[in-house]
């Protein structure tokens, strides 16, 4: 099992990009203005095997599932994913097989279900890896990619042990100031899932509420895959241009998928299915290794669409959600 | 729990985290700018802007300013659009936690699984790192907090989580004491106030190992200590707390009527 303080040459390079490898893979997109609207498991054949794969979102929000759901049944493996803080996402990832080797700043179901059992199964045992990065640092990381650079300079980390187990980093008396100085490696994911509210079949995408570092990691990705609630025309896009915030250009599958992040939320769509999570939480609780592939079962292999997994989870449930997501625009 | 919280708890009309919640939300003055985590620091947090602070503004790392958190609507992590009730601002996390960096934020708030007698924060393993007993969730935006600006911690007060020294620094506070935390290039910040269900405890300036300086009603110095793993230091005058009024403890239920994070 590699430990986590110890980095190959070829593995650093798969996230952290020499420029012209960079821009050669971007250069080499179709950026045209053209449709791109596709099935998810047309979208999940975009991805392969052993990719770096950015997850967007945060916690229970905005997290793209359909496309994590999608790739899970077309049973994809040994994929490195990083999110600025990963949750139920990545115990099923990891319950699947189909990642081994997470990225983050904190990887738990959530503070009131208490320390995840499946993270801890696969991590405490090896047979997963888990790099702690500070959330600062994961935001810098996407920023770096985003802009093309190979590091960005901060002040955390420093003092502490976290720093001293991550794979690729420097600590530098800054050249203006003779300060001491992190220098954090860019993260450029080989592919990027990012769910929002609404897009056009460009791939315009508009996001309401929490942004996360979702603008970062699209631009920091050599291919994005968007879902959305819905696909909306490219002239409502034109009316409020300042409302996108990631543009066609970067963009290379559009995913329609109405509750898309479901049993986690969507800002002002839905809030998380919290009797949901209880109980996969309950499942988890008697036997993580059982729980999760019972769940997995039941909920990601037997369904034969994402229609057909939203009525397992329930129409009570997904009204319920639905009902104290839209409850924030309530005066 | 000792025979004296077994007698105290009968005595009292409140629980261990409804005192510590009051006791945190105090040394929160309004006007600050005070970036909170999930639990008991959000809890306190919004309890002090309804008593005492309605001019404190609340960060989240999932991308808030000055949000105020309804009643009975408590997130599950600071990263969902609970947290953007009445914000001012919702942007993007990480430039929520550069704010921390340019110096916007007075007072960093968190809860913490581990802490040690130089104020070290450990959330991220039990054990040998390379072979851990328990593997813990990991910063978050706790070391960026810790790393960046003064800290106020809440947590209970027991021996396995007041130790001589944690497994592991997840946030820093005085990391091995007197100046060597600037010395690791961590030229501001710190910690501040560590309060528990038993006392309020600061550190001392040179040395910065934690001092206790104020208990809670009915608490002794010497359950501090028999519930501590390491050496305090004593302030020349410790004070006693007020016990939590009526109204703090009605406006905190309110706000928890489900004891999400005060059970």
């Amino acid at each position: 099992m590699p430990k986590s303080g110890s980095i190959g040459r070829a593995e650093r390079e798969r996230v952290t990009q020499k420029y012209l490898e960079l821009r050669r893979k971007t250069v080499e997109r179709d950026r045209s203005l053209r449709e791109k609207v596709m099935s998810p498991e047309e979208a999940a054949a975009l991805v392969q095997d052993g990719e770096v794969v950015g997850i967007g979102g945060s916690t229970l929000s905005r997290t793209p599932m359909a496309m994590v759901w999608a790739l899970i049944r077309a049973g994809r493996k040994q994929l490195t994913c990083a999110r600025g803080i990963m949750s139920s996402e990545g115990e099923l990832l990891f319950g699947a097989g189909a990642s081994d080797h997470v990225i983050t700043s904190w990887f738990s179901q959530g503070i009131v279900w208490g320390v995840s059992k499946v993270m801890r199964y696969y991590t405490e045992s090896g047979r997963a890896r888990f790099d702690e990065w500070s959330h600062m640092a994961m935001g810098l990381r996407f920023r770096a990619g985003a802009m093309g650079v190979p590091f960005l300079p901060m002040r955390s980390m420093m003092g502490s042990d976290v720093i001293a187990r991550l794979p690729d980093v420097h600590e530098i008396d800054c050249p203006f100031t003779g300060e001491k100085l992190v220098l954090v490696p860019a993260l450029n994911p080989d592919v990027a899932l990012i769910h929002v509210q609404r897009a056009d079949p460009f791939g315009n995408a508009q996001m309401d509420g929490l942004q996360f570092m979702d603008m970062d990691l699209a631009m920091a990705a050599n291919r994005v895959i968007l879902t959305t609630e819905r696909i909306v025309s490219n002239d409502q896009i034109r009316r409020a241009p300042d409302q996108t915030k990631i543009p066609f250009l970067a963009v290379d599958a559009v995913v329609e998928v109405p509750f898309g992040c479901a049993p986690h939320e969507c800002y002002g769509v839905y809030e998380p299915f919290f009797r949901h999570h209880d109980m996969y939480a309950g499942l988890l609780r008697k036997d993580p290794v059982k729980g999760i592939a019972d769940y997995l079962d039941r909920y990601f292999y037997a369904p034969k669409s994402w229609t057909e997994y939203l009525g397992l989870i329930g129409l009570d449930e997904v009204l319920d959600a639905a009902r104290r997501g839209r409850s924030i625009y309530d005066d | 729990m000792t025979t004296d919280a077994m007698s105290r708890t009968q005595r009292r009309n409140y629980t261990a985290s409804e005192l510590l919640a009051v006791m945190a939300g105090r040394l929160l003055q309004d006007g600050q700018v005070v970036f909170a985590g999930v639990g008991i620091p959000l809890l306190a947090a919004t309890l002090a802007q309804r008593l005492h602070g309605p001019g404190l503004t609340i960060l989240f790392e999932g991308g808030t300013i000055g949000a105020f958190v309804e009643p009975g609507q408590l997130p599950p992590s600071t990263n969902e659009q609970r947290c953007t009730r009445r914000a001012n601002m919702v942007l993007g996390s990480t430039d929520v936690l550069l704010l921390l960096q340019r110096g916007y934020v007075d007072i960093g708030f968190m809860g913490g699984a581990q802490i040690d007698q130089y104020g070290n924060l450990n959330s991220s393993f039990i054990g040998d790192p390379e072979h851990p007993a328990t593997r813990l969730p990991g910063t978050g935006g706790g070391n960026d907090i810790s790393s960046l600006t003064q800290m106020i911690v809440a947590m209970k007060h027991e021996k396995r989580r007041f130790v001589e020294k944690v497994d592991f620094i997840t946030s820093p506070g005085f990391v091995h004491g007197g100046t060597s935390r600037r010395d690791s290039g961590l030229v501001t910040g710190g910690m501040y106030r560590v309060v528990t269900d038993l006392a309020i405890m600061g550190f001392e300036e040179k040395s910065r190992r934690m001092q206790v300086l104020a208990l809670h009603p009915g608490v002794s110095l010497e359950e501090v200590r028999d519930n501590t793993g390491f050496e305090l230091l004593v302030a020349d005058q410790v004070e006693t707390t007020e016990p939590p009024s009526e109204r703090e403890l009605s406006v905190l239920r309110h706000l928890d009527p489900e004891q999400l994070y005060i059970a």
